[in-house]
Parts: C-alpha cells; structure tokens; sequence
C-alpha cells in the first residue's frame, strides 16, 4: 500500500517541555494506524502539526511522497486531511446539512446551494452507509451521530486521512461496534484513519498497526497482529503495571444514602433526572454507569446541593436531606469529587494552600472568627502536599501549575482527609495516566474499606465493573437496572446503557 | 462576554511585593514614552519632568494640594478593586461618591447638640450609607436577576450626578442665593485639618486606615476568602458551600461605601459645601488607577498618588516650560497600556506552555 503521510523526526516545544521529539511517523492509505499513549504523551501536539494548528520546530512532513508545509487548517484540509476532534466542532442549532457546509465556497454566490450539496451528501452517505437526518438540527442528535456529521463533513472535503481524536470516549459499546465497521468500510476504499486513543482494547480491536508515544518520542511502530495488551500498556508506561489489584469482598454496614424518585431539570431546563431511586449502605461503592450526558452529572450535583431537584427525596442516614444547600451537606460529612475538576473543584488562581481549605476555610482551626490562622492553614497544607504525594514546588504554588494528575490528588487530599461518611465521585480518573489512575482506584477502595458510602459516577467501564459492589445504568435521566459486577457482562451493560432493554429492579 | 472580560481581568491581580512593582513599573514606562512627546515639542523631558515634580512635591502647600487629589482617588480605587476582587465591575464609583457628598451635605448643614466629633462621624455615615445603597442596587440586580452591573453603575452614575443637580437647585439649595450651591457645612461638621497651615485634613488618615483594612479583609479574614473565590471562580466557591449571590451583593454594597468616602470626604474636608459637578472623573479614574495598582490596596495607593501628582504638578509644568496640560493624561494612559500589555504578553506566553497539556 502507498505511503500517503510521512513524518520524519518532527519536534515541537513548548516553554519548559519537549512535545515532541524527533517523531517518525508513517501512514498508509488503506490501514487504520494506532496512535497510543498517556495523556501527555503528545498525541495531540502530533496531531495538530499535521493538521495546521501548530508548526513544528524540526522535522519534515511528506504528503504522497512530496515534502509539504502546512501553515493553516485551510492547507490541511486542501490537503485532503480530515480531523474529528474529541469536542466535536459543530453548531448546535445548526441542521446537519449546514454544518456540513459551513465555511465551504457557495456555488451560488452569495446564496447557499442547498439542494446541490444534499445531493452530494446523500452519495457519499449512500457509499459508507453512513446515514444521518441531514434536516435534523445537531442538538436533536445522539452524540455517536454528531460524531458521524463530523466524519460527513471531513468526507466531503474530499479528506483521505481522517485523524479522529478519542473518538469513543463519548460513544456506548454498541455505537463504538458501529464506528469501527465505518472505519473499516473506510480504508477498505483506500482511506487512511489516525486512531488516537489510551484505550488498549480498542487498539487491539481496530487497528492495523499501532505507534507508541511515551513523553513525546515514538518507542515502537509494530504490527497489531504481532501485539498483545500486556506488552502495548508497557511501553506505553514504561514498566510493568500491576493489572488487577485484588478487591476485598464487600462488607456493606447500614444504610447511608437513600434515593427516591429523585427529579431535575437540566441547564436547559429539560427533565434530566426522571424519578430516580436507589440506596448505598457503609462501605459499599454504587457505579454508575452510563454514556456521558444521560443526567449522571445532574444526579452528583443535586446530590450535593449544586442544583435543585424538582421532584422526590434524598435521605443521609435517614434525614431528610433534599434540596439543602451545599455547605449544610458539606457539613453532614458528604465529599464530592466534582467532574470538572478546573472549573468546579478548584480555583485555578488560587494557591494550592488556599484550595485546600475550599469547604472548610470558615471553621476552626483554620479560622477563629473571621480571621484566618495562617500558620495551621499552611501546616495542613504542607501535611497534605506529603501525604498525598502531590507534586507542586509548594504550597504557595498556583494550582493552574500543577499537572491533572496532582490537581485531582489535591482535591482527593481535600475531600478524602475528613473522612466522609459519604463520598460522590463523578469521573474522578478522567484525563489522568494510567499511573494517577491507580493512585486514585486505590484511594477510593481505601475509603471503602474504612466505611465511607461511595456514588462512583463513570463513563468507562472498565473502571466501573472494577471498583464497584453493585452497578446502576442509567439512560435518559431513568436507571435501567441495578446489577452486580461478577453477574454481569459488558454486553449486557452495552444493551442497557443505549437504553435498548430495562431490568427489573428491586 | 463579561465572563470572558472577568478572566481576563483576574490575570491583572498582583499579591505581594509585585503589587508595588507593577505601578511603579507602569509609571516608569508612561513617564518614558512621553518623554518622546514632549521632545517633539522641543522642550527637554527632564526639565518637564522636573518642574511636573515640583509642582505635584515641591513645597509643602503644593505636596499637600497632591495629598488632596490623591484621597479621593484612592478611595474610589480601593473601591473598585474590591468589587473587582468580588469578580464585580464596579464603574459607578462615581455615582457613589455623588449620593454620598449629598448626603454628607445634608446632614452636614443643619446643627447638632453634642460634641462636634459626632457629627462629622454622622455626616460621614449617613454619606457611606447612602454610597452603599447606591451600590446595593446594581449588585442586588446582578446577583439575583443576572443583569449586568457594568450597564447598571454606568446608568446610576448619570441618575446620581443629575439627583446632585435637582438638589442644589431646589431642597438643598443656598437661601438667599441664585447660584446653584449648597449651604456650608457647620464647623462642626468638618473633618480637622492634621496639618496645621495647610489643607489636609483628617480623610488623609482614613485612607491608610481603610486600605489596610481592605487588605486584612481580603487576605486574613474568612469574608476575603469567600470575596476572592467567588471573584476567582463562581463554581468552584458554590461547590465550596459559599453563598455566592449573598457575597456578591455584600461585596458591591461596601465597595459603594468605600466609593462614598471620595465624595464624603471631599466635601467635609475641602469644599464645605455642595455644587453641581463638583469633582468630575474620579470614579472613572479609579478603573485606571486599580488597574494600574494590580488590583491590590497598597499598589491602588501608589497608582492613587502618582495620578494625584500629575493632576496637580501638569500646571506648574504647563506654565514653566510650555507643555500642555494633556501630556499627563498621555503619561496616565501609557502607563495603564503597559500593565495591559504586560498582562496581555503574559497570558499569551502561558497559554502557549500550556498547550503542552494537550488541551
């Protein structure tokens, strides 16, 4: 097969961090090549030196054997690159057929041609089954059909290589099947597919070859077929990793958490939470399993005062709790773990003393009265920097400084030192490597087994089917079946989280 | 877009040693490029700048004639960058100090049994009340109907000015006058000069007095954590269990009583009585000079005392050497540039380490 990119010993730097380091690169049409590694390998800064956004410092690009430089999207898209990003870039109350217009030269000057370009799309939809309501307004869409207006829209700009950016992140088991059968439809017509992922199993599903990035060098392109998970995470991570960390058997105590009927409206006051109803006892972890977007998020922020329920009843111990403000809950001993941990669970601006106290800076011995007591709030602080291991040059530190990984260990610090009775983590290992991910499975487990009643909101399943006691799925705002971790498979899981079967719950 | 506006704002707040350097920086730069000016029209900048600084320091009576621009200044600046703090806009300082002087004049006319401390202390009450409640009503509407307190303090800047107006035309008008000014204050009323001789009065303490107590709020009390937090991040300070709407309102409230000394003290201290326009800027003045003073009480002194020395020493400048009076608005606006280009260099460089993070 031709070689259609080539990248010879590309590098990239940014003020105090080599991006990329004499990275080699080749793609053919026709093969669906694997890009792996952690986050911060620099997967991304790879992709967009391809694609326009960045220019790299060294190194050449080869586009069909010809050296090429691409300035600007414009030159990669002329190119015939086509990137579907992981936040895709489409506008909301836009049809489908306009987005895919958007920005292009009208042949009707200054009227769009609508007629002509549907026409166009149609084939192209008809020659990759790709079938999408080109009438339909993006907002209407599923996320997996949003993803495919995206791979349209790169199509249709007559784009041979389409980079896609984790690109089942947001996707149900079933709807990853059905992307990768487009895939392969793809370069079975001699297209080329950059799969950017951390996820080992969908390498090994879909790609034909694979490249490793581990701190912005390549450390091996091989073939899929002469790889295995166990060898691919290792040089992802550079050491062995201990897999599977043995869960203690559950041991679950009284009643702490008792949902019922729980309601709520979405931002866009939509209902997002349908009559929900559940229960956690002490040192039980309750998974939460879902495709992002189906009211997990509003679930964990009704739970902690973050936004009103419209309807139904949250008891803490058998108190009623509903609708209570954030520092009453904080003060029953309820930690959360917020999804977006930069926008929510800390203030970037602020120093890593200062956001340990986010929830506790009013409250002895941190202040007496108004004032604050400097030197036990700096002692806590520097208490916690060692316990938890965080990283920072200290703790005068801006947060906005530290890695994801040591930002998420410091709210771990924060919410998991008070030892709550309950803790509702929503997404707590998104965006980590695999080594802060562990950090924070073990941490979780810890509190497990110290009594605390864990809500583990997760769109990975993998994570989900290993740390928890029992399972939720939710769809649409409703849970479609409670189930137990080794009862279970997940298919089974798949079916319920597209909302395809409900079990009966007890 | 006043979200977008706020966080860029945050990048101008300096702690510590650099909320010094920042304006004595800036100053330095805007004195340096309009050197350039003032060359073109054919005078040295040194001896402009020399007889400028003799004019703001030279004597005493000219120095104190600074310090009294430079009160004003500084409460509106310590004003507004506690709004700022609280991730509030406050650009009604002026309106504030308005209310607050007819207010101040009010109380301060008619006579009072009892020592005469009170009624000063009373004059300025009721003037930071009536600041304060000036302020109350755009933070009011900004925490609990979302509408934007930028448009708000502008509007009630032009209802506050015009009510001065009504008031020294009609109820609080001089008997017996035909010009529109209020009566003088009593003796009683007024706040005591501290420097025999000169001028300055008793608002020059208070000053110093009030920025240190905005400092200690902001940095060593659990009302400063939550003012900062909720200027730094709304989410992040209600996940935080802090009730946003409640600090947000109590922080434009006492941002308007600080404004309201400008006004207060100007009248009890210097004027004695009320007239239509009777200082004009000074709360627009003092988005520059928080700006300039990184957003910090102590660099909001120096930027308050450097713009106060312009105002004063451009005179003696513009009659000793020829250079017009407007060259210092052209030092003031150079020097507010630079921090912004300062700030707008910075962010552009961190945003490009932090592209690394592949986000």
């Amino acid at each position: 097969m031709p070689v259609l990119l080539e990248l010879r010993g590309i590098c990239k730097s940014f003020p105090g961090v080599k991006a990329n380091d004499n990275v080699d690169l080749q793609v053919a049409s026709g093969e669906i090549h694997a890009l792996l590694g952690e986050n911060g390998a620099g997967k991304t800064t790879l992709m967009n030196c391809i694609y326009g956004l960045y220019t790299p410092d060294a190194g050449q690009i080869f586009w069909e054997g010809r050296e090429v430089k691409i300035n600007s999207i414009r030159d990669a898209i002329n190119l015939g690159i086509g990137m579907v990003h992981q936040h895709f870039m489409l506008v909301h109350n836009f049809t489908v057929l306009e987005n895919i217009m958007l920005g292009l030269p009208s042949r009707k000057e200054p009227f769009l041609d609508k007629g002509k370009v549907a026409r166009e799309v149609r084939k192209l939809m008809e020659a990759y089954s790709l079938y999408v309501d080109l009438d339909a307004q993006i907002w209407q869409l599923p996320v997996g059909l949003q993803q495919r207006v995206e791979i349209l829209k790169a199509l249709y700009r007559k784009a041979r290589l389409l980079i896609l950016d984790e690109p089942t992140a947001v996707l149900t088991p079933g709807e990853v099947k059905e992307l990768f059968h487009i895939l392969r439809q793809l370069v079975a017509q001699g297209y080329a597919v950059i799969f950017i992922t951390h996820k080992l199993d969908e390498v090994m599903a879909i790609a034909d070859r694979i490249t490793v990035l581990r701190d912005g060098r390549v450390v091996k392109t091989l073939e899929a077929k002469a790889a295995d998970k166990k060898m691919l995470a290792r040089l992802m991570v550079g050491r062995d990793i201990a897999y599977e960390k043995p869960k203690t058997s559950a041991t679950p105590g009284e009643e702490v958490l008792r949902v019922e009927n729980l309601q709520a409206l979405d931002n866009k006051g939509l209902p997002a939470l349908r009559g929900v109803s559940f229960t956690i006892r002490r040192g039980e972890i309750l998974g939460i399993a879902g495709v992002a977007g189906n009211g997990q998020t509003e679930l964990a922020e009704v739970l902690t005062g973050l936004r009103k329920a419209t309807g139904g009843k949250v008891f803490f111990k058998g108190q009623e709790i509903t609708n209570w403000n954030p520092r009453a809950l904080y003060e029953l001993n309820i930690a959360h773990i917020p999804e977006d941990r930069q926008r929510v669970g800390l203030i970037m601006d602020f120093s890593v003393k200062e956001n340990t106290l986010l929830g506790v800076y009013y409250r002895w011995p941190f202040a007496k009265g108004i004032q604050m007591n400097h030197s036990v709030i700096h002692e806590h602080a520097v208490k916690l920097i060692q316990e938890y291991g965080i990283r920072t040059p200290g703790p005068e530190a801006k947060v906005r400084f530290l890695s994801g990984g040591n930002q998420q260990k410091l709210i771990l610090a924060r919410e998991l030192s008070r030892k709550p009775e309950l803790l509702i983590a929503v997404q707590p290992t998104r965006g980590l490597d695999i080594g802060a991910t562990e950090f924070v499975h073990q941490q979780i487990l810890l509190q497990r087994e110290q009594g605390t009643a864990i809500l583990y909101i997760s769109t990975e399943l993998d994570e989900i089917m290993k740390l928890s006691d029992r399972i939720a799925v939710f769809y649409k705002g409703e849970i479609m079946g409670i189930l137990e971790p080794h009862k279970t498979d997940i298919e089974t899981l798949g079916l319920l989280m597209a909302g395809a079967q409900r079990l009966e719950t007890n | 877009m006043p979200d977008k506006l706020l966080g860029w704002l945050k990048s101008f707040q300096r702690e510590g040693l650099s909320s010094i350097l920042t304006p004595v920086f800036g100053i330095i730069f805007g004195l340096t490029v309009a050197a350039v000016v003032i060359i073109q029209q054919g005078v040295s900048p040194l001896e402009a700048y020399r007889e400028l600084f003799l004019g703001a320091f030279g004597d005493l009576g000219s120095f104190t004639f600074t310090l009294l621009r430079f009160i004003p200044l500084a409460f509106t600046g310590l004003a507004v960058t506690l709004a700022y703090r609280g991730g509030v806009f406050n650009i009604g300082a002026e309106g504030q100090l308005y209310v607050a002087a007819l207010a101040s004049t009010w109380v301060g006319i008619y006579p009072l049994q009892g020592p005469a401390f009170i009624h000063v202390f009373l004059a300025l009450l009721v003037g930071m009340i009536a600041g304060a409640f000036w302020a109350f009503i755009p933070g009011y509407l900004k925490a609990t109907r979302g509408i934007n307190e930028i448009l708000t303090t502008i509007l009630m800047n032009y209802v506050a000015i015009n009510l001065v107006g009504l008031a020294v035309n009609t109820f609080l008008m001089e008997p017996g006058q035909s010009a529109p000014q209020s009566p003088t204050i009593l003796e009683s009323a007024r706040l005591p000069i501290i420097l025999p001789g000169t001028f300055l009065h008793a608002g020059f303490l208070l000053v110093f007095v009030l920025a240190w107590l905005v400092y200690w709020v902001l940095w060593h009390t659990t009302w400063g954590y939550e003012i900062r937090s909720v200027g730094a991040n709304r989410e992040a300070a209600c996940y935080g269990g802090i009730n946003v709407k409640r600090v947000m309102i109590l922080t434009m409230t006492a941002s308007g009583a600080l404004a309201s000394l400008a006004g207060s003290s100007e009248i009890l201290g210097v004027q004695y009585r009320l007239l239509e326009n009777f200082m004009v800027g000074y709360g627009y003045d003092a988005i520059a000079i928080a700006l300039l003073g990184g957003l910090h009480p102590l660099g909001t002194l120096v930027a308050a005392l450097f713009f106060g020395a312009l105002r004063n020493g451009a005179n003696s400048m513009q009659i000793a050497v020829g250079v017009p009076v407007s060259i210092v608005y052209v030092i003031q606006a150079l020097a507010v540039l630079s921090i912004i280009a300062t700030v707008a260099i910075r962010n552009i460089y961190f945003r490009l380490a932090f592209k690394k993070e592949g986000r």
